[in-house]
């Protein structure tokens, strides 16, 4: 076996995007030395493409804003699957998470008095979003970027080196959460039991090389799935590794069906088809119409958000400027509800002429407040697609833009359950946002978990004091040889077919999920998904590369397809079982929201939990199991905060008598 | 929609030396350069190293020069080519070639880890900070900057002189300091940094003769030259050479 480059940390955080940043900078404040590995450069991360803000209750525009009105939208928006106690942290340490990115250097836009300007944003009762222009995910990154090369900066001061207790390892990436004692022939077991997280192995992938960094505590923050979809806004980065790495390290994935399309991606030309329309283009005032030039949003206004949307175009329009007597037009329903209606208007064949719908700003706005507060959008139609939106309407229709599901993690301390020593936080964790996200919740929700996720993980990792778990050599051997396989994918199966194109098999899954765990879902469909992720299985294991282990895009695919496999599995039979409509997950057999199925969270695991390592599994055979679990019945108080009535649409009968 | 054959020339190779590959390519509507490369790795060079990341021009990844000019890739549209034309992709010339178009950027982070971070202002805490729009309009169109280095690559100073690298942070971070230097609310002055004097003494300001290469080739539309580099000259500029200024900056530190 190869000699495999080792060091030893305190806490590893996998992922270097908005949580995972905040994590590193949590972990290494609270004294543990901290390493950061990520697949891109430093600052390249996902989180740079969030647009539109990061939403917390500061009260800068409305003062009638506070954190109870941001859970009780959280929980509307997520169609009260949230983990309750998530949303409820999520919306009191929002601000302070804002405010502190300011005595870090940040710019935020600022109101009249000097304080930061927030911005309307679909189903958020008040202008909440902290924002930049329309490039606030490239605020947030830099920002914590930046107060990563501080911290560095004060480590060289007393230490001599930068990275004495803080360091990013770039362009790597991690193919395996290792444990201790489990599955190897130790002898007795360790007083804390089997299998808690001792490190991590990858590859950096510029060399090729294997390294391991040992380590008691490990923050997942890898991000989403969208690259197993083929219209997508998510980066080449989303193929769902800290999802399989949790799952192959033992810990379940929860509520993996919701995945949320966003209503407006880019639809023409083919090349840039997916790529995001921020949802600030219709919180300053952009209206959705159709090939007969209607707005047809106010079509499609569920009960459930009856009385709080504008009935008429005037009374939408006139909220902009008079919020506290108008209600806010349709366009501004959560995303879950937009993107079903621009896919309904496209089906009816109302749609616009490269299939979307049209978005309009350039009848709303004079053509300088357009630059001015939409400058990134008016760059990017007209570098990418050559339309003037001062003076035309955007053709926009849904993406696959965020997964809502992810690793099960305790609300408090995002520690991952079942696995001692792994903490997740950011999208690649489940459970915060329900069945659909509100814009905007994401980046305060990569600050909030971030930093819970980095101190928690410091604080166990300091905890294991001399009793760190030990690295299983037999582990990492088999990490270092699953990585290698695509190298001899020729022969390696004896009962094999020729070797897979890793390109082919990743575009043939895009189009499966695509086609068939879309936006909208159908029984047999999934079923066809499921044979057919079966198959890709098969031939994944014969997926094999060229050339050699230097900077080689073509293996890097070959070692995310398992990823993206195990994740779409988990979507599919998720989505299969959840007979109802909810949030991201629509049903066309089971079209109604179900209350019975309000408080059941559905958890991914792998079928054969010792599967971890060898991969031997029969190919055909699903690899995830299922299970049904009830939710933890909202706290009194927290109900308290809405209207009986209201209540009525999303609980069950017996929770209400409660 | 019409479809064409393209001529590319990628420059393919790593440390030890490389050279041009020629590849015939199908081009579709609406694409752009970075597309094409994408169809090269699927059909014909798997292994053709590359670096990109959003694909919408917001992360500055996919930094290479097209036709011996410094661009982004996922920005760079086939129209603008005529179609028979052969396009030539090389990777950045300023720094070290990692494999094929990916090049090592290191000395950029390193620059960045050298300009010295925000200094929050004593006694104002989270939630406190006021400051105008007017105000603070000038460093955000410095924070704009997706740190695609393309103004790194195709400055002068550094573009072929390689000696000049270790004196010289390069137009990104000669930004940057500026942009801390002009933060309404960065209190380097109260524990004795001078930002102007340190981007003259120590990033090595007195090296740009302000051709405004940086500018031109800046995804962003960044004023570079005219909004950081000048105004921070005019200032280092004036605490040299101005002993009324010198004075004033001595006493009020006091």
């Amino acid at each position: 076996m190869s000699v495999v480059d080792r060091q030893e940390w305190d806490v590893v955080v996998v992922g270097a995007g908005g949580a995972g940043l905040r994590a590193a900078i949590e972990a290494r404040e609270r004294g543990a030395r901290t390493a950061v590995i990520c697949k891109s450069l430093f600052g390249k991360a996902h989180t740079v493409m969030a647009e539109g803000g990061i939403a917390a209750a500061m009260g800068n525009a409305n003062a009638g804003d506070d954190w109870q009105v941001h859970f009780r939208d959280t929980m509307r928006g997520g169609k009260f699957l949230n983990q309750w106690r998530m949303a409820e942290l999520h919306a009191q340490e929002a601000p302070q998470r804002v405010w502190e990115l300011e005595t870090w250097g940040a710019l935020f836009d600022r109101t009249k008095d000097g304080r930061i300007s927030q911005r309307n944003f679909g189903g958020h009762e008040y202008p909440r979003l902290a924002h930049v222009g329309d490039r606030t995910g490239l605020e947030l990154i830099r920002t914590l970027q930046q107060k990563i090369v501080a911290l560095q900066q004060e480590d060289f001061r007393e230490t001599g080196e930068y990275e004495s207790r803080l360091k990013v390892f770039q362009e790597c990436t991690v193919t395996r959460v290792l444990k201790d004692g489990e599955r190897s022939e130790m002898g007795v077991p360790p007083a804390e039991g089997w299998g808690r997280v001792s490190g991590v192995f990858g590859y950096e992938r510029e060399s090729g090389r294997f390294f391991v960094l040992e380590a008691p505590a490990v923050v997942i923050a890898t991000g989403g799935i969208g690259k197993s979809f083929k219209v997508t806004s998510n980066s080449w980065e989303y193929t769902g590794d800290g999802h399989a790495l949790a799952l192959l390290a033992g810990a379940p994935l929860l509520n993996m069906e919701f995945v949320q399309f966003h209503p407006t991606g880019m639809v023409w030309p083919p090349s840039v088809k997916g790529i995001l329309v921020t949802e600030s283009v219709r919180g300053d005032g952009g209206v959705l119409r159709n090939s007969e030039g209607k707005r047809f949003m106010f079509d499609y206004i569920p009960d459930v958000f009856k009385e709080k949307y504008a009935e008429s175009e005037d009374e939408g329009d006139r909220w902009y400027d008079d919020p506290d007597h108008n209600r806010r037009p349709p366009e501004l329903l959560p995303r879950d509800e937009v993107a079903r209606a621009i896919n309904a208007e496209v089906k009816a064949g109302r749609g616009s002429p490269h299939g979307g719908v049209f978005l309009d700003v350039s009848t709303r706005m004079p053509a300088d407040v357009i630059k001015r507060r939409l400058p990134s959008m008016y760059h990017q139609f007209k570098e990418l697609a050559d339309v003037d939106i001062t003076a035309e309407a955007m053709e926009v229709g849904p993406t696959c833009h965020y997964v809502m599901g992810g690793i099960a993690v305790d609300s408090d301390s995002a520690a991952a359950r079942g696995v001692p020593g792994l903490f997740a936080a950011g999208e690649v964790a489940g459970g915060m946002h329900g069945s659909n996200r509100l814009g905007g919740n994401s980046l305060s929700d990569l600050l909030v978990f971030g930093r819970r996720a980095g101190l928690h993980a410091a604080e166990y990792a300091s905890g294991a004091g001399s009793a760190r778990p030990r690295v299983d050599d037999a582990q990492v051997a088999a990490a270092a040889a699953e990585a290698l396989r695509p190298f001899s994918a020729e022969g390696a199966e004896p009962d094999g077919g020729p070797p897979e194109n890793p390109y082919t098999l990743h575009q043939e899954l895009q189009q499966t999920m695509n086609d068939l765990v879309g936006i909208i879902r159908r029984e047999h469909e999934m079923e066809q998904a499921l044979e057919k992720l079966a198959e890709l299985r098969a031939r994944a294991r014969r997926a094999g590369v060229e050339g050699h282990r230097q900077f080689n895009p073509g293996w890097h695919l070959a070692l995310d397809l398992r990823n993206m496999l195990l994740v779409s599995e988990c979507v599919a039979r998720a989505a299969l079982e959840r007979t109802e409509s909810r949030g991201g997950h629509t049903r066309e057999d089971h079209s109604g929201m179900d209350r019975s199925w309000r408080n059941v969270n559905l958890l991914c695991a792998l079928s054969d939990p010792t599967d971890g390592l060898t991969d031997a599994a029969d190919a055909a055979r699903g690899r995830i199991a299922l299970t049904r679990e009830t939710t933890e019945p909202i706290r009194p108080d927290l109900l308290a905060l809405f209207e009986k009535e209201e209540l009525v649409k999303y609980l069950a009968e017996e929770e209400l008598y409660e | 929609m019409s479809s064409y054959e393209a001529r590319f020339k990628v420059w393919r190779g790593d440390v030890e030396g490389g050279g041009l590959e020629d590849f015939a390519v199908e081009v579709n509507d609406g694409e752009v350069v970075l597309d094409i490369i994408h169809r090269l790795q699927a059909t014909q060079a798997p292994d053709l190293a590359v670096r990109w990341n959003c694909k919408a021009g917001k992360c500055g990844s996919c930094s290479a020069e097209i036709n011996g000019r410094p661009r982004l890739l996922c920005m760079t549209r086939m129209s603008v080519f005529e179609r028979d034309e052969t396009i030539t992709v090389t990777p950045l010339r300023a720094f070290p070639v990692i494999r094929d178009l990916v090049t090592d950027v290191g000395f950029n982070y390193t620059k960045a880890r050298e300009v010295p971070a925000f200094v929050p202002p004593a006694g104002v805490g989270p939630g406190e900070y006021r400051m105008m729009q007017e105000d603070v309009d000038r460093s955000q169109e410095f924070r704009k900057c997706i740190e695609c280095f393309l103004c790194q690559d195709t400055c002068h100073v550094v573009r072929d002189h390689e000696e000049n690298k270790p004196a010289f942070a390069g137009p990104r971070f000669l930004m940057r300091v500026a942009e801390l230097d002009m933060h309404p609310l960065d209190a380097a002055e109260d524990i004795g940094l001078d930002r102007g004097r340190t981007a003259q003494d120590e990033h090595g300001l007195g090296y740009c003769n302000i051709t405004k290469c940086c500018t031109e080739v800046c995804p962003e539309g960044i004023r570079i030259t005219d909004n950081a580099l000048i105004p921070l000259k005019e200032r280092a500029v004036d605490r040299k050479y101005d002993p009324l200024v010198w004075l004033g900056s001595k006493i009020r530190r006091r």
